[in-house]
């Protein structure tokens, strides 16, 4: 597998990279971490900017690929509130992408509608990175998902995760069971009735020969678990507030119920949680969460440097 | 001598082989009744060599490609004959294209191509027959298609 594949990409949805391609990313967030830590320097985007289009609210993402950027020596502009731009007196989206291009080496955006991005890598000249569409794709939330799990577990391939949460709305989520299938994982997705995962997306996972289990009870699916990975029920995604109501809440992890896991469970959470996991569980050796986070840097830093054509470290 | 059901026309386009049922959505294609002055005439549920189908006659008309395109992804299995003086002339299959650009509108309504941008909607084909298609933007697969024409 060659760099050069990953040069000037568009990052729009995880469907865009092979498997192949997403090791070759690993092997090069690997390398990365010791310059995610800062504990090592590099400056091999010097020169090079990145804008950041933020028309969402976002901590990690945002935070993370601004970080990330640094880290490779390069500068960011952009915004995290489209409250202060041109947006707001009626500038159409792709304009509003036209300039960012004229002005920028790439392109992170995150918008709230379902296909914004592939929309801006059609009039952009330079790479386009889909940072959240809706409730569309998340691929690089999804890649340092991947990269947790592979650095934790060693491989992908015959491990059980759980997904457990809201299925329905829950973007990671989508892109993750798909990715996870192509990589031969066992899944099992838990939820309340009323927040399945979609059909199309077990479809997905059907067409990768992995047939998922759906449950609702959470009891069952933990016991041989390998990985628990837990989502928000997300009260901005439901068209009608007492649909949320009647969910929110029905799953909560404690330490009570890790007696029943496998010592090596890890859990996972895109974050931000709310209630669905118990502060106690921070400590404990299962906690991955906030490692998981901070994988964010090194596979944004790697993603970066192979698009804009950065120097290996 | 085996009575027609139809009579022949002598100029225009005879839509065969659609689907049981369908003949009504095709003439919505078609925009018909409203804004046309040509003659139609409507068979449905004909017993043809491959079973039952409608059938779809107008004249004095001849279809642009994208009406094709529509009447593919309602009855993939149409036949389009054009006729002049009672002659077929032409005579080919609908064919599904691999994409089909501003003729279907995206039913998701948070999708981009339902936004105020400069963009035509984009389906990806991922089946033919019986067709499927995934909006290229939101990558959503709508689940009844024919409520979209």
């Amino acid at each position: 597998m060659s760099n050069t594949s990953f040069k000037n990409r568009d990052i729009i949805s995880i469907k865009d990279l092979s498997n192949e391609e997403i090791n070759t990313l690993f092997s090069y967030a690997k390398k990365m971490i010791p310059y995610a830590k800062g504990e090592k320097h590099l400056k091999t985007l010097e020169g090079r900017i990145l804008s950041t289009l933020f028309f969402e609210p976002s901590t990690r993402t945002r935070l993370s690929f601004e970080s990330a950027m640094n880290r490779l020596g390069g500068r960011v502009i952009g915004f995290a509130d489209a409250g202060g731009t041109s947006i707001k007196k009626g500038e159409s989206l792709t304009d509003t992408i036209r300039m960012a291009d004229a002005y920028s080496d790439a392109i992170v955006i995150r918008h709230h509608q379902e296909g914004s991005a592939r929309l801006a890598a059609e009039f952009a000249t330079h790479p386009v990175i889909n940072a959240g569409d809706g409730a569309g794709q998340h691929p690089t939330q999804c890649l340092l998902d991947l990269f947790t799990i592979v650095t934790e577990k060693k491989t992908i391939h015959g491990k059980h995760v759980v997904l457990l949460g809201d299925l329905k709305y829950g973007r990671t989520v989508h892109s993750l069971a798909y990715a996870l299938a192509r990589f031969k994982a066992q899944l099992t997705l838990v939820s309340p009735e009323t927040l399945r995962m979609p059909k199309e997306v077990i479809e997905e996972c059907r067409e990768q020969n992995v047939e998922p289990v759906s449950t609702t009870s959470l009891e069952k699916a933990i016991k041989d678990a390998d990985v628990l990975y837990v989502t928000r029920i997300q009260r901005e995604r439901f068209p009608d507030e007492s649909e949320y109501k009647r969910v929110a809440g029905t799953y909560k992890i404690d330490l009570e119920l890790l007696k029943q896991a496998k010592e090596d469970l890890i859990i996972m959470h895109p974050l931000p949680r709310v209630t669905e996991i118990d502060p106690a569980v921070d400590k404990t050796h299962h906690a991955l969460y906030f490692k998981q986070a901070f994988n964010g840097i090194p596979v944004r830093m790697a993603l970066l440097s192979l698009i804009l054509g950065g120097r290996k470290p | 001598m085996k009575e027609l059901k139809i009579t022949p026309i002598k100029n225009g386009t005879v839509i065969d082989h659609i689907t049981p049922g369908c003949a009504i959505k095709v003439l919505h294609i078609l925009g018909i009744p409203a804004g046309t002055s040509s003659v139609v005439s409507v068979a449905m549920n004909v017993t043809g060599k491959s079973g039952k189908k409608d059938i779809v006659k107008v004249e004095n008309r001849e279809l642009d490609p994208r009406e094709l395109n529509k009447i593919a992804l309602i009855a993939p299995k149409a036949t389009i004959n054009i006729i002049r003086d009672y002659e077929v002339v032409k005579k080919q299959n609908v064919v599904l294209p691999d994409e089909i650009i501003g003729t279907v509108k995206c039913p998701n309504p948070t999708c981009v191509s339902n936004a105020n941008e400069p963009i035509e909607s984009r389906f990806r084909v991922i089946s033919k027959d019986p067709p499927r298609i995934r909006c290229y933007y939101c990558e959503r697969e709508p689940d009844d298609i024919q409520t979209l024409i």
